[in-house]
């Protein structure tokens, strides 16, 4: 095995290609504040985790329902404090488990949920009144939102006293994941209508997580990840305001999503630059008035994008070094990828170490002990003020364009993202970046792990389940909800309330987003290459 | 003068995840072949029909979600039906080995598993259409 060419000749980058130089030194740049104070670089508390742990919530989701309840419990017996529900392909398009478009795909990243049901499956036996549960849903979030709501209802729970977080972040679906099904307005209303019905009924719910992970997977850089997710906050307020609603009285409850990727400083670097350019936004361009308004609370999950097929037993520990990350970032929650997952959805011996791994950073790692550890590093400092000095250019340009609206439908983010994902992979042909056991350090004799199998009948029993759902309810109560919800979508009024009467009468999610559909119409990309 | 490599990349599945087949419609480019790009959620109906009216010699599918089994056999049976067994399948994206096999005896060319380099690629479709 030969080791790489020495790099001495070539100019040190980041993971983002930002150029590093040989040294820094002290040019006044740490912030003058303390941790929990405005704007918040060190962190939104004052003691960070001294006073309270992140959750760690590791995302999970697979198979049917029955099965998705069952490794939930299991990640609770093991010491998880909050469930994220990953849902599965069909679900996150709107399309149930029997509509052809799900052949094939059912169960297989995540867990199908077309019905009332399956979501009260999905839910059963955990204590929502204690665990709050985050769900990764996009375009037909108001839709899955209320089945939980529902489902909440029907457990007994009060909706004032439910949280949890919706991801429900439209945006950066046309912008990097592209699981969008309507065109960018009305996309958008349906966004509103959730952070508007949150704000007045469910008051303690998260109703969107303003996210840039997928941006990152995407191939973004660093900076771009955070200047495209705060523009999309950016965009989601600038909409909630229109609707009437007072900055205080939702603003608190806008919740972010960023990845946690190799580079440590860099990292370290983007979320105290983030929580920097939200405070300052959300006081000085919107005036808000409370202090939970300017606070940027954000959960993070390590690069999926940075796995390997090669050698995957060392995702081990690149998952450690990302966590860490995070953890140093001042994270509010955490979820750390298990080794298996560029072969397949975790299996139950992964999903349990990449568990332990926050726990191990949690309780023996010591870096809980001070808020803001690295802060003071001449080197952080820098990457902080230069992140965000860069970030705010790239918002700049984006206000410019008119919006992110207007941007994304000329294409600008798409293509940013692209540029940078095909920089980045020439730059690994070229041996430029080095990825262990990829192009370098290859061995050849890689241990074969243990592959989760997604058993073939979860199909079958989704639809027998379903058939049995559609035969049980009144059709005339469904098509009449129905209706209502393609009235009031074709109308001026809050989608959420007839949303909620359509899944109480036993509509399906992929009719109610037909219903949608038929009001809205559908949205086709731009090929851009 | 050499007539130029026509290759289709496409999309199939629900999957929006479209990273990988991106940077390979790219790479094919850069190294001087046709890429069309289809865009997303192809029905292997679609990208059947694609192929044909672009007259392509090649297809990628791009694939991570799994659902390889479920799409890439009906790829193939169309390309059949239609009389283009000429024209080369290749599967790109998360496929374990026993499924690679499996697709490769139902005559897939090739199947690039993740961290298969751009170089491998191009020179693999290359030796395809020679």
């Amino acid at each position: 095995m030969k080791p790489p060419a020495p790099t001495g000749t070539r100019p040190h980058t980041t993971l983002s290609g930002v150029p590093v130089e040989p040294l820094y030194e002290d040019a006044g740049l740490a912030p003058p504040e303390r941790p929990g104070e405005y704007p918040y670089t060190r962190g939104i508390h004052e003691t960070m985790y001294r006073g309270r742990l992140w959750t760690m919530r590791q995302f999970a989701g697979y198979g049917t329902p029955e099965e998705t309840n069952r490794r939930f419990h299991y990640l609770l017996e093991q010491g998880q404090t909050g469930l994220s529900i990953a849902f599965d392909l069909p679900t996150l398009m709107g399309c149930d488990a029997d509509d052809p478009l799900s052949e094939g795909e059912v169960g297989k990243c995540g867990a199908p949920v077309s019905t009332i049901e399956d979501m009260e499956v999905l839910l059963q036996g955990i204590p929502l009144a204690e665990v709050t549960v985050s769900m990764t849903i996009n375009s037909p979030a108001a839709i899955l939102w209320a089945m939980y709501l529902v489902a909440a209802e029907r457990h007994g729970a009060d909706w004032k006293q439910v949280s949890g977080t919706l991801q429900n972040d439209i945006l950066k679906e046309y912008i990097a994941q592209k699981e969008y099904l309507y065109p960018p307005r009305p996309s958008m209303r349906l966004v509103t209508d959730t952070i508007e019905f949150a704000a007045r009924h469910v008051p303690r719910y998260n109703p969107i997580s303003i996210s840039g992970y997928h941006i990152r997977e995407a191939g973004s850089t660093a900076v771009q990840e955070l200047a495209f997710t705060l523009r999309d906050g950016v965009e989601y307020v600038d909409w909630a305001v229109e609707r009437g609603l007072a900055i205080d009285e939702f603003a608190p409850r806008l919740s972010f999503f960023f990845n946690a990727h190799n580079d440590l400083f860099e990292e370290v670097a983007k979320y105290r630059a983030a929580r920097r350019i939200w405070a300052r936004l959300m006081r000085e361009r919107y005036g808000a008035q409370s202090e939970r308004s300017w606070k940027l609370r954000f959960h993070a999950q390590t690069a999926g994008c940075s796995l390997t097929w090669q050698q995957p037993y060392n995702n081990v520990a690149r998952t450690t070094v990302q966590a860490l990350a995070a953890v140093l970032g001042g994270a509010q929650s955490l979820h750390t990828n298990s080794l298996d997952e560029a072969y397949a959805l975790p299996g139950e011996h992964a999903a349990k170490i990449a568990l332990r791994t926050q726990q191990v950073i949690a309780h023996e790692s010591g870096v809980t002990a001070a808020p803001d550890p690295l802060g003071g590093s001449y080197f952080l400092e820098h990457l902080t003020a230069q992140t965000e000095r860069a970030a705010v250019e790239l918002m700049e340009r984006i206000d410019a364009m008119g919006g992110m609206i207007a941007a994304i439908e000329r294409g600008f983010p798409q293509r940013e993202i692209a540029d940078a994902s095909y920089w980045y992979q020439r730059e690994i042909e070229a041996g430029g970046k080095i990825v262990v056991g990829v192009n370098a350090f290859q061995s050849g004799d890689d241990q074969p792990i243990e592959i989760l199998q997604i058993d073939q009948t979860a199909r079958d029993r989704q639809w027998e389940k379903l058939k049995a759902f559609r035969a049980r309810r009144s059709q005339e109560q469904v098509s009449r909800s129905l209706d209502g919800l393609k009235r009031a979508a074709a109308g001026p009024d809050n989608t959420m309330p007839f949303i909620l009467d359509a899944v109480r009468a036993g509509a399906t999610l992929g009719e109610m987003c037909q219903a949608l559909r038929d009001v809205f119409g559908s949205y086709q990309e731009s090929e851009l290459l | 003068m050499e007539q130029r490599i026509r290759v289709l990349v496409a999309k199939p599945g629900l999957d929006g995840h479209d990273r990988g087949a991106k940077i390979i419609a790219r790479a094919l480019r850069d190294a001087g072949m046709e890429v069309i790009y289809t865009g997303l959620r192809q029905t292997p109906e679609m990208i059947v029909e694609a192929a044909l009216q672009e007259d392509v010699q090649v297809i990628g599918l791009s694939i991570l979600s799994g659902a390889h089994g479920a799409i890439v056999p009906r790829v193939l049976e169309l390309l059949r039906q239609k009389e283009m067994d000429d024209v080369k399948v290749i599967v790109g994206g998360i496929v374990p080995d026993e499924d690679a096999s499996e697709l490769k005896r139902l005559g897939v060319a090739g199947v690039f598993q993740p961290g298969a380099s751009l170089n491998e690629i191009v020179e693999f479709v290359r030796s395809l259409v020679v």
